[in-house]
């Protein structure tokens, strides 16, 4: 039974990787952190469409991208980049934070 | 100094409430301290691990990598919690009797033990690898270590440990008669949990379609990062505004679990199954 659970396992996690959808091309916006700060700390973005933030970390240590209001979450490793795509969202503004200095990295992303 | 203990705490819990839960679940079953130990070493080694190959593990699978790790341990660990719960349908009985001092000894118990260590290893690498990035980001910070901040995070791991102890001491005080049945049912939501924390690293890795996002909004009402939220969010899986794929994978793992341990209890010699019920 275990090995027929690995198996199953196995082909769904295939399927997963093989399934990797071609990324649209979606609307493109770039977060920098330098400083444990964002730049910018408001980034507006069209409603109702999905859109590619692209967070570069100039910082020398890791990065928690983090918001409850996005749904997202994800590490960043200091000085390289991450892509995370949000939406689509409704107008309103949704905050974020880099999880692992809370106090000073703080930000937005309004959606029009 | 605060800060940084609520941000290890946060973490450390969630890893601790389910140590504290499976530790409980797994009462009376022979040599379980080792296992537990060995599930914990091993998951805190595969912690640093994670953490020094953070940058490679994101550019895997042209990006989305970290979520793919992600929901692979998730995915892992929910299968594991739903193949012990399954065990301890059938098994229960003997371990409560067991636990009395009467019964037999059990005899596969060490697969179980196994799953067990697995779990508990997984849920302190998840965990805590995002605890070590954040420890080393302050060590290694510009201008020297933050003494006071790593003083901060060592005591947010101490509260978490002792929260997760807690329940464990509580749980154990639960009657024997209803055992098995409170444990089987905390894991049986953690497994639900998982499997929503799951979907949504595939949503965001534009894997699954969100549904409906959100499909409920409840931060202005309990936020997740409150101290109830934040405890919900550990044992149970609350979300302040999940999408709707989550509920699906929460609820579909809930059921088929459930729909699990009934089947394989009602398959249990009809002698077993009075302690367990």
């Amino acid at each position: 039974m275990r090995r027929r659970l690995f198996s199953v396992a196995a082909l769904c996690g295939l399927g997963l990787v093989l399934s990797l959808p071609a990324v649209a091309a979606d609307d493109e916006f770039k977060l920098v952190i330098q400083d444990h700060k964002f730049q910018p700390t408001e980034l507006v973005v069209p409603a109702g469409k999905k859109v590619k933030l692209v967070v570069e970390n100039r910082d020398a240590t890791p990065e928690e991208f983090e918001s409850h209001a996005l749904n997202r979450e994800k590490v960043i490793a200091g000085k390289s980049s991450a892509t995370i795509l949000i939406g689509p969202l409704k107008a309103g503004r949704y905050e974020f934070v880099g999880e692992y200095n809370e106090k000073t990295a703080k930000g937005a992303i309004v959606v029009k | 100094m605060f800060a940084s203990a609520i941000i290890v705490f946060r973490e450390v819990l969630e890893a601790a409430l389910i140590v504290g839960i499976i530790a409980a679940a797994t009462r009376g079953i022979p040599g379980r301290n080792r296992w537990l130990a060995a599930g914990i070493g091993a998951g805190l080694a595969g912690a640093a691990l994670v953490a020094l190959g953070t940058e490679r593990i994101a550019a895997l699978a042209s990006g989305i990598g970290q979520e793919l790790f992600n929901a692979a341990v998730l995915g892992i660990a929910v299968v594991m919690l739903a193949w012990h719960n399954l065990w301890m349908s059938s098994h229960g009985a003997t371990l409560a009797a067991e636990a009395r001092g009467v019964g037999s000894q059990i005899r596969d118990g060490r697969r179980e033990l196994s799953v067990l260590l697995i779990v508990v290893g997984l849920a302190v690498l998840r965990e805590g690898s995002e605890t070590v990035l954040f420890l080393y980001g302050i060590a290694a910070a510009d201008g020297g270590a933050s003494w006071p901040m790593l003083a901060g995070g060592l005591a947010g791991i101490a509260a978490g440990i002792a929260v997760g102890y807690t329940l464990y001491a509580g749980l154990l005080r639960i009657p024997l008669r209803w055992f098995f049945t409170a444990t089987g049912v905390l894991v049986l939501f953690l497994a639900a949990g998982m499997a929503s924390q799951a979907a949504r690293f595939l949503i965001q890795a534009d894997l699954l379609p969100g549904l409906a996002t959100p499909l409920w909004d409840t931060s202005a009402v309990l936020p997740q990062a409150s101290m109830v939220g934040t405890l919900l969010r550990g044992l149970v899986g609350y979300e302040e505004r999940p999408a709707g794929m989550q509920i699906v994978f929460y609820v579909l793992v809930f059921l088929a679990i459930a729909a699990g341990m009934k089947w394989m209890n009602t398959g249990t010699p009809p002698g077993h199954k009075t302690a367990a019920s």
